[in-house]
């Protein structure tokens, strides 16, 4: 059985990815993600955990790194944040196109200028076309059972591609948090042994990432599409194993209150657990309002995202990051994208919240609310602001 | 050779026949093609030296040519020709 324990979340996470027996770890420590790489070191190096810790230079070689052991046919790990992640964009198309199975934990820190070691998703946002499967924890225990089930996701003879699993900087990661973690014995039953679909060996050579023209190019970018938009069975069914399994089930859109409610907000991440407090104010007022959790961001899980906003009049989309000159942020772009063909569909509004790891307290969300529900004529309805700003 | 669709191409695009990539002629690509003249050329070797897709082949006469199925008409092995040999010809 599992156990019971305080720890601070990104040592839990650590201790999760040494119980899925990984084979070899890359990682460049990068502020708030340091402590994975840190307890992940301590752990190899009392021999508790069997595996090689590579020390790497630079995040670009941290993904390098595990690309090549991956290729190679290991299980493999990295995490990273903010600038490490931009120093590895270069490589995550690439990890993807190869199909390689990598689990990440991004500890979404705001991306410089100005140098800010603090949340928000402006890391993460930039890497949306990588295709990677990208998930959003909400908390310590969210970010255990996800770190898990990723190996299990991106191994999936069906997906065979890497997953990022998003767990807000400091907010998260720095916190002391109750969380259950599985036996060994309990992820051993869930999570078998890593088959590669080819592997690099002396004995029997193969190339991988090999070059293409324009004669192959689309076909491999179809293809590799089309991966990413089957991975979602093969999610949700992983997601539902680990809930028959260890009682906690998790759906690519989660929603609180949100059957009856007049009025939705959607959140990713940790945020979510603050704005539910917001809506159990609201409700005690009379308010129907409710919440509208996005936990996986790519694939996009357009069909739940519908069901879960059709009988709402308004939707408030919450950003973590800014699209600078474009149509609002990237989380309010993608969701008027999804319902823009929906026959009835809520009046969409948009706050850029929490940027740099600006506090945003119970009354920040109710007052988007409030802002939101006096808008009758819906003047601010497909429009933008950041919350908060000081004009 | 026959063009696969996307959903023949192996997981990852592995290629799982080694040294596969010679069934591409890249000598397809060529706008211009070397021509030896075999009266100034002195058997050197320069231009097998500096071909770059190392398709520059020595004749039993010791004389030189290149394997027109890789040969991408770059022009190195007459750049570098000292003796002024090869000349480039605008393929027809």
């Amino acid at each position: 059985m599992g156990k019971r324990v305080g720890l601070e979340v990104t040592v839990a996470v650590a201790e999760a990815v040494a119980l899925c027996r990984i084979d070899m770890a890359g990682v460049y420590p990068i502020t708030p993600q340091s402590h994975i790489a840190e307890h992940l070191s301590n752990l190899v190096a009392d021999g508790k955990l069997d595996a090689e810790f590579v020390t790497v230079e630079s995040e670009h070689s941290a993904m390098s790194a595990v690309i090549g052991a991956a290729a190679a046919g290991a299980r493999v790990y990295t995490a990273t944040s903010s600038q490490g992640l931009m120093l590895m964009h270069e490589l995550l198309p690439i990890a993807s196109a190869m199909r390689l199975p990598i689990t990440m934990a991004i500890a979404n820190r705001a991306v410089s200028g100005p140098l800010n070691i603090l949340n928000d998703h402006s890391d993460i946002m930039p890497q949306r076309d990588a295709g990677w499967i990208a998930v959003f924890a909400e908390n310590g225990q969210e970010a255990v059972d996800l770190s898990i089930a990723a190996f299990k996701i991106a191994e999936h003879k069906d997906v065979m591609l890497p997953v990022s699993v998003n767990i807000d900087g400091f907010q998260l990661t720095h916190m002391v948090e109750p969380v259950i973690l599985p036996s060994q014995e309990e992820v051993d039953a869930f999570l078998p042994p890593f088959v590669p679909h080819a592997t690099l060996h002396p004995s029997n050579p193969v190339t991988m990432g090999a070059f293409s023209m324009s004669d192959y190019f689309t076909e491999i970018m179809k293809a590799k599409d089309e991966a990413i938009k089957n991975s979602r069975k093969v999610i949700l069914e992983v997601w539902d194993e680990w809930g028959r399994q260890f009682g906690r089930s998790y759906k690519p859109v989660e929603t609180y209150r949100a059957e009856d409610a007049d009025i939705l907000m959607l959140t990713m991440g940790s945020m979510g657990e603050t704005a539910k407090i917001a809506i159990d104010e609201l409700r005690g007022k009379g308010v129907r309002a409710g919440l509208v959790k996005l936990r996986l961001w790519r694939p996009f899980p357009f069909a739940e995202l519908k069901a879960a906003v059709k009988n709402a009049q308004k939707l408030i989309v919450t950003d973590r990051a800014v699209s600078f000159g474009g149509p609002g942020g990237p989380v309010f772009s993608e969701i008027k994208s999804a319902l823009f063909a929906q026959a009835r569909r809520p009046s969409i509004y948009n706050y850029i919240i929490g940027l740099g790891g600006r506090d945003m307290a119970v009354s920040d969300f109710v007052g988007m609310f409030d802002q939101v529900l006096a808008d009758r004529a819906q003047a601010k309805a497909d429009t933008y602001e950041f919350w908060g700003v000081r004009e | 050779m026959a063009l696969k669709t996307w959903k023949e191409l192996p997981i990852g695009c592995v290629v799982f026949e080694p040294g596969s990539a010679s069934e591409y002629h890249t000598g397809s690509w060529r706008s211009q093609r070397p021509v030896w003249d075999d009266a100034k050329c002195i058997k050197c070797g320069i231009c097998y030296v500096f071909c770059p897709e190392g398709c520059v082949q020595q004749g039993e006469d010791g004389f030189f040519k290149a394997d027109m199925n890789y040969c991408k008409g770059c022009g190195i092995c007459a750049h570098e020709c000292w003796p002024r040999a090869i000349k480039m010809v605008e393929e027809g």
